[in-house]
C-alpha cells in the first residue's frame, strides 16, 4: 500500500494565457511526487511551487477527482486522460510513471473544442448537441407507476451501459477527425433501447446528428480510437446503432 | 431577537401537504410568463427545480460554476435514492420511511417536512423512470432494490453504482429541454458573489463569470439556492474540489439564518488518507456494508503487527477477528446507521486496534460473501467499486489471499471515516424560503429534514423532493402577489452598489500579497476542524478551536497570496480564495453550534455527552430545538442564537436502539 518513495518527473505543459493567444510548451523539471500520489495532485503540487514564485498556476479543469463528473480531460503523452484503460486522468496515478520520466501534457485539440486557457477547453458545444434532442419530453408530475411498464433486463442494463458516457470528450480528442460520433451515438442509444424514448427515436437522432454536424465536428471513418481511449469504455456498437436509427429516420422522411 | 414562523400547516402530519396543496396561492398561466426566477446550482436540487419551473411556464436564469449543468457534484452520487415504494412487499410505507428518517436523524428534524418527503419519494421514481434513467431491474423486468443504513426494508433504488449521474442526467435531459424551449438560461462557468436585495426581498444576484473575471448583474422575481453542501471546510472530504459554501454565506450575511452547522456527517467507509499532498478523499458506497463486514483484530498484538507491516489482514484467521459491528449492534449489524458506524471504528482505533501504518484504519471484508456467493456474483454487484479501490491503493479487494483451517480468505479493503455530508444548512421554512424574502434554499444547502445525521440514499431524494415536487409548489405562494411587480433594472443603484462591493472584495484578496497560498491556510482550517470538530468533540477541544480559527481568519486576511491582479481575468487562485474566506466563515459557525449543544446527537458527538457503553446521549429536555444563527452585521461579531422548537406529534422520541 502507501509507500513512502518519493519520485521526480518533469512535465513539459503546455500554456496558453487564453483562447487567442498563440500557446507554447513550457518545461518543469524535477518534479517531486510519489508513486501513491494522483496526477492531478501531482499538478496540485507544481502549481503549487509556480505560485509560491509568484508565477501563474496551470489551468486545467477537474472537479470530482473520482471518475465521474467528466470535468477533467488532458491529452497526456499522446492519449486522452493518460495511459491507464478505462480511466480518467483524475483516476491516474503516478505509479504509471518512470522516475525522472518526461510527461508532455496538453489540453484536448480539436476544432470543436477550443482553449479557454492553458489545459482548459470549452466543451459547450456537447451542451448544444444534448439540448438538441437527448431528452423525453416529458412534463414533471404525470408520470404514471414506475413498474407499469416492464423493460427487459438485457434492454435495461445495456441502456444503462450507454448512458455511463460521461460527456468528458475524449473520443474527440482521440479521433483524427475530430468525430463526436461516439459521444452522440451514446445517448441515441439509451433512449433507443428503452420504451420512454421510443416515441420521439425518429426526431432525436436526426436533431442531434444535425446539431453535431452544424458545430463543426468531423465525420467518422470507424477507426475505432474513440472506443480505445474512452474512459467509461464506450462500445462502438453504439455507433452501429446509431447508423441504423438514423437511415430508419431517413427512409421515414 | 428575531423571530422564527416556520409556516407548518395545520393538520394531523399525514394531511400536513395535501392541506397545504389544496389551499396555497397559484399563480396562472399567463401570469407565470412575467416572472423571472434566479436558480443558482444545477445538481439534483437546482436541474429538477429550474426545469419544472420552466415547466410550469416562468422564466429560469440557471447558474453553475462547472463548465456544463451535468458536472454538479451531484453526478458523484453512488449508491442509491431511497423511496417508500413497498414494491419489495417486506412491509415498507410512506410512515416507515417517515419513522426511519426521522429515528435516523436522531429525532432533530422537523417531522412535518420529513413526513412530506417521504409522500413525495414513490413520485420522484416514476418522474425518473418516465424521463429515461435506466435503473437495475430484475429478470422479470421490474424495478431492482437494495438496502441501505438505518433501514430494515430494501427501499433503495439504484443504477449500478452511478445512481447521482443517472439521476443527474435525468435533471439535466429535462433541463435541455427547457433551455432549447427558451425558457431556461442557462450560464455555466459562472459564481454567485452576493444577493441583491430591495426593499427587504432578494430581488437578484452578482455573479462573476470565471472565464472572464468580470461581474455581471441579474434580477429576477425571487432567488433559489441550491448549491450544496459546506463539507470542503475540513479540507479533506468526498465532496468535489469545487464544492463550497460561499453562497450559503452570502446568503447568510445577508440574514439568512444559519441553522445546526454543527450536524455533520462523517461517512464510515472511505479510502484512508495516505499523505499530505492529497486533494481529496474517496469514498467506498455503503452499498458494500450490504455484503461486506468490518472488522479489526481481536487481539492487540495482531493490530501493532498490522501497523508495522508484519503481516496482512488475510493472515488473520475468523477466530481472531472482530466484527465490532455485528457484536455491538446485533439488530442492524454492518447497516448501522454513519455516524454509529464512523464513531464505532474511531473507537476500535483510538484503542489502538487500527489496521494500517497509522493506525487510523478498519478492514471491510468481502471472504464470506465469496464464499458464499462466488466471486462473480460479488464482483457484477461492486466490481466497479473494486477496480476504483485498486487504482487508488494498488490493492485488488476481491483477490483470494490466503486458506486457513478450511477458509478462504480474500483481500480485505482498508476503510475510515471521512468528512461527506452537511445536514445543517440554510434555514428555511415549511415552504423553503429562507429567514429572508423571496430567497429560497433547496437541496443540500437547506438544513430540512435529516435532522443531526442523514441515512443513506435520502439526500438523492431530498434533492429530487425539493426540486421537482416542493418548491414549485410553495414558490407560487410567494410569487403569486408579484405579480404586479415589474422586472427590476439591473442597472439600479441597488445592483450597481453590489456589484462595486464585490469588486471591492476581490481587488482585497488580490492585494494581501502576503506569503501563503490558498491551498496552505485551507490544509490548516481543515486541520483545525478534523482534529477540534471532528468526531469527538468536547467543550475544550471547541473553545480551542475558536481561538484557532480566529487567529486563522487573521492570518488569511494579513498574509493570503494570490498571484496576479484583478484586471488580468480568469484567476484560479483568487476563485479559491474567495471560497476560502467563507469556508473560515462556516468553520467558526460548526464549532460555535457544536459549543452550544450541551449534548449528542447524530452527527454531533460531544465526549462529555455518552451513556456508559459510549453512545450518544441527547439531551431533549433542552435542546429539542433547530439551532439558528443570525448575522450580527460583520464577520467580527458572535451571531445570535435563536432557537426553533421542534413539536413531535405522530413520532415518540425515543433513545435510538439498533441493538435489538
Ligand atoms: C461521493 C459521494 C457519494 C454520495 N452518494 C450518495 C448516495 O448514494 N445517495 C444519496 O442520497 N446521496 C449521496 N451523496 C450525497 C448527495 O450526492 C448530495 O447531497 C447531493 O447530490 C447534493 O445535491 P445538490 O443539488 O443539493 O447540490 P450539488 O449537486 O452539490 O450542486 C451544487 C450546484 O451549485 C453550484 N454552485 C455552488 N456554488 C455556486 C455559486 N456560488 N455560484 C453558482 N453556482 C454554484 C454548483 O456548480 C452545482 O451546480 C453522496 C455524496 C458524495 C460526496
Ligand atoms: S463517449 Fe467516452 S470519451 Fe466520449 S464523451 Fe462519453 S465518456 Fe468521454
Ligand atoms: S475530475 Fe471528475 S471525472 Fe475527472
Amino acid at each position: 500500500m502507501a509507500t513512502d518513495n518519493t519520485m521526480k518527473v518533469n512535465l513539459k505543459v503546455w500554456r496558453q494565457a487564453d483562447s487567442k493567444a498563440k500557446g507554447e510548451f513550457k518545461l518543469y523539471e524535477n518534479v517531486e511526487t510519489t508513486p501513491d500520489t494522483s496526477f492531478l495532485e501531482t499538478l496540485d503540487i507544481l502549481n503549487e511551487t509556480l505560485v509560491e514564485k509568484g508565477e501563474e498556476p496551470i489551468v486545467f479543469d477537474h472537479d470530482c477527482r473520482e471518475g465521474i463528473c467528466g470535468m477533467c480531460s488532458l491529452f497526456i503523452n499522446g492519449h486522452p486522460h493518460g495511459p491507464a484503460q478505462g480511466a480518467t486522468t483524475c483516476q491516474l496515478y503516478m505509479r504509471r510513471f518512470k522516475d525522472g520520466e518526461t510527461i508532455t501534457v496538453e489540453p484536448w485539440r480539436s476544432a470543436a473544442f477550443p482553449v479557454i486557457k492553458d489545459l482548459m477547453v470549452n466543451r459547450n458545444a456537447f451542451d448544444q448537441i444534448q439540448q438538441a434532442g437527448g431528452y423525453v419530453s416529458f412534463n414533471c408530475g404525470g408520470a404514471q407507476d414506475a413498474n407499469a411498464i416492464p423493460i427487459s433486463k438485457v434492454d435495461a442494463d445495456e441502456a444503462m451501459d450507454s448512458a455511463t458516457c460521461i460527456g468528458c470528450g475524449a473520443c474527440v480528442a482521440a479521433c483524427k477527425n475530430g468525430s463526436a460520433m461516439l459521444f452522440v451515438s451514446a445517448k441515441v442509444s439509451q433512449f433507443a433501447l428503452l420504451p420512454q424514448g421510443r416515441v420521439e427515436a425518429v426526431k432525436r437522432v436526426k436533431s442531434m446528428v444535425a446539431k453535431m454536424d452544424e458545430l463543426g465536428f468531423g465525420n467518422c471513418t470507424n477507426t475505432r480510437a474513440c472506443e480505445a481511449e474512452c474512459p467509461k469504455c464506450i462500445s462502438i456498437s453504439n455507433i452501429a446503432r446509431m447508423n441504423r436509427e438514423f437511415i430508419c429516420a431517413k427512409f421515414k422522411d | 431577537m428575531a423571530e422564527i414562523n416556520s409556516k407548518i400547516p395545520e393538520g394531523p402530519v399525514a394531511e400536513k401537504w395535501t392541506n397545504y396543496k389544496a389551499h396555497q396561492k397559484l399563480v396562472n398561466p399567463a401570469n407565470k410568463r412575467k416572472l423571472d426566477i434566479i436558480v443558482v446550482g444545477t445538481g439534483l436540487a437546482g436541474a429538477s427545480a429550474a426545469s419544472t419551473l420552466a415547466e410550469m411556464g416562468f422564466n429560469i436564469l440557471n447558474f453553475c460554476i462547472q463548465d456544463s449543468p451535468r458536472r454538479a457534484h451531484s453526478i458523484a452520487a453512488q449508491g442509491g435514492i431511497n423511496a417508500a415504494k413497498n414494491y419489495q412487499n417486506d412491509g415498507d410505507s410512506v410512515y416507515r420511511l417517515f419513522y426511519d428518517t426521522v429515528k435516523g436523524g436522531d429525532y432533530r428534524a422537523r417531522e412535518a417536512n420529513v413526513y412530506r418527503l417521504a409522500e413525495v419519494s414513490a413520485n420522484i421514481i416514476d418522474q425518473c423512470v418516465a424521463q429515461g434513467v435506466p435503473f437495475a431491474r430484475e429478470y422479470g423486468g421490474l424495478l431492482a432494490n437494495r438496502s441501505f443504513g438505518g433501514a430494515q426494508v430494501s427501499r433503495t433504488f439504484y443504477a449500478k453504482g452511478q445512481t447521482g449521474q443517472q439521476l443527474l442526467l435525468g435533471a439535466y435531459s429535462s433541463l435541455n429541454r427547457q433551455i432549447k424551449a427558451g425558457k431556461v438560461k442557462s450560464f455555466n462557468r459562472y459564481e454567485m458573489h452576493d444577493i441583491v436585495m430591495i426593499d427587504g426581498r432578494a430581488r437578484g444576484i452578482i455573479a462573476k463569470n470565471l472565464v472572464t473575471g468580470k461581474f455581471e448583474r441579474f434580477a429576477a422575481h425571487a432567488v433559489v439556492l441550491a448549491t450544496g453542501g459546506y463539507g470542503n471546510t475540513y479540507f479533506l472530504s468526498t465532496n468535489a474540489m469545487g464544492c463550497n459554501c460561499s453562497a450559503a454565506i452570502a446568503a447568510f450575511r445577508k440574514g439568512a439564518y444559519m441553522a445546526n452547522p454543527s450536524y455533520v456527517q462523517i461517512h464510515p467507509t472511505c479510502i484512508p488518507v495516505h499523505g499530505d499532498k492529497q486533494s481529496k478523499l474517496t469514498l467506498m458506497s455503503e452499498s458494500l456494508r450490504n455484503d461486506g463486514r468490518i472488522w479489526v483484530p481481536k487481539n492487540i498484538e495482531d493490530a501493532k503487527k498490522l501497523q508495522r507491516g508484519e503481516i496482512k489482514g488475510s493472515d488473520i484467521p475468523e477466530e481472531n477477528r472482530d466484527y465490532y459491528l455485528e457484536r455491538r449492534y446485533p439488530a442492524f449489524g454492518n447497516l448501522v446507521p454513519r455516524d454509529v458506524a464512523s464513531r464505532a471504528a474511531k473507537e476500535r482505533c483510538d484503542h489502538g486496534f487500527g489496521v494500517n501504518n497509522t493506525g487510523l484504519a478498519v478492514f471491510l471484508d468481502f471472504s464470506e460473501a465469496i464464499n458464499r456467493l462466488g466471486i462473480d456474483v460479488v464482483r457484477q454487484r461492486y466490481g466497479n467499486l473494486f477496480d476504483m479501490y485498486e487504482e487508488i491503493t494498488d490493492v485488488n479487494p476481491g483477490q483470494f489471499a490466503k486458506e486457513i483451517n478450511g477458509v478462504k480468505y480474500y483481500n480485505p479493503m482498508m476503510i475510515f471515516p471521512a468528512i461527506h455530508y452537511t445536514m445543517g444548512g440554510l434555514w428555511v421554512d415549511y415552504e423553503l424560503q429562507t429567514s429572508v424574502k423571496g430567497l429560497f434554499a433547496i437541496g443540500e444547502c437547506n438544513f430540512s429534514d435529516h435532522g443531526a445525521n442523514r441515512l443513506g440514499a435520502s439526500a438523492l431524494m431530498q434533492g429530487l423532493a425539493d426540486g421537482y415536487f416542493v418548491l414549485p409548489y410553495t414558490i407560487q405562494n410567494y410569487l403569486s402577489d408579484q405579480i404586479t411587480v415589474p422586472r427590476f433594472d439591473p442597472n439600479s443603484k441597488e445592483f450597481m452598489d453590489a456589484q462595486a462591493k464585490c469588486e471591492k472584495e476581490q481587488e482585497a484578496l488580490i492585494k494581501i500579497k502576503g506569503k501563503r497560498s490558498v491551498d496552505s491556510i485551507h490544509k490548516e482550517l481543515g486541520h483545525i476542524m478534523w482534529e477540534y470538530v471532528g468526531m469527538g468533540r468536547t467543550k475544550e477541544s471547541l473553545e480551542t478551536a475558536l481561538k484557532k480559527l480566529k487567529e486563522l481568519r487573521q492570518e488569511f486576511e494579513k498574509n493570503l497570496f494570490v498571484p496576479g491582479t484583478v484586471e488580468e481575468g480568469m484567476n484560479v487562485e483568487l476563485d479559491k480564495a474567495f471560497h476560502l474566506r467563507d469556508f473560515i466563515i462556516m468553520g467558526e459557525l460548526i464549532a460555535r453550534d457544536a459549543l452550544s449543544r450541551n449534548e449528542s446527537c447524530g452527527g454531533h458527538f460531544r465526549e462529555e455527552y455518552q451513556t456508559e457503553e459510549g453512545e450518544a446521549k441527547r439531551d431533549d429536555e433542552n435542546y429539542f430545538y433547530v439551532g439558528c444563527w443570525n448575522y450580527q452585521g460583520n464577520d467580527e461579531k458572535e451571531p445570535e442564537l435563536i432557537k426553533e422548537p421542534l413539536t413531535y406529534e405522530a413520532i415518540k422520541v425515543q433513545t435510538r436502539n439498533y441493538k435489538s
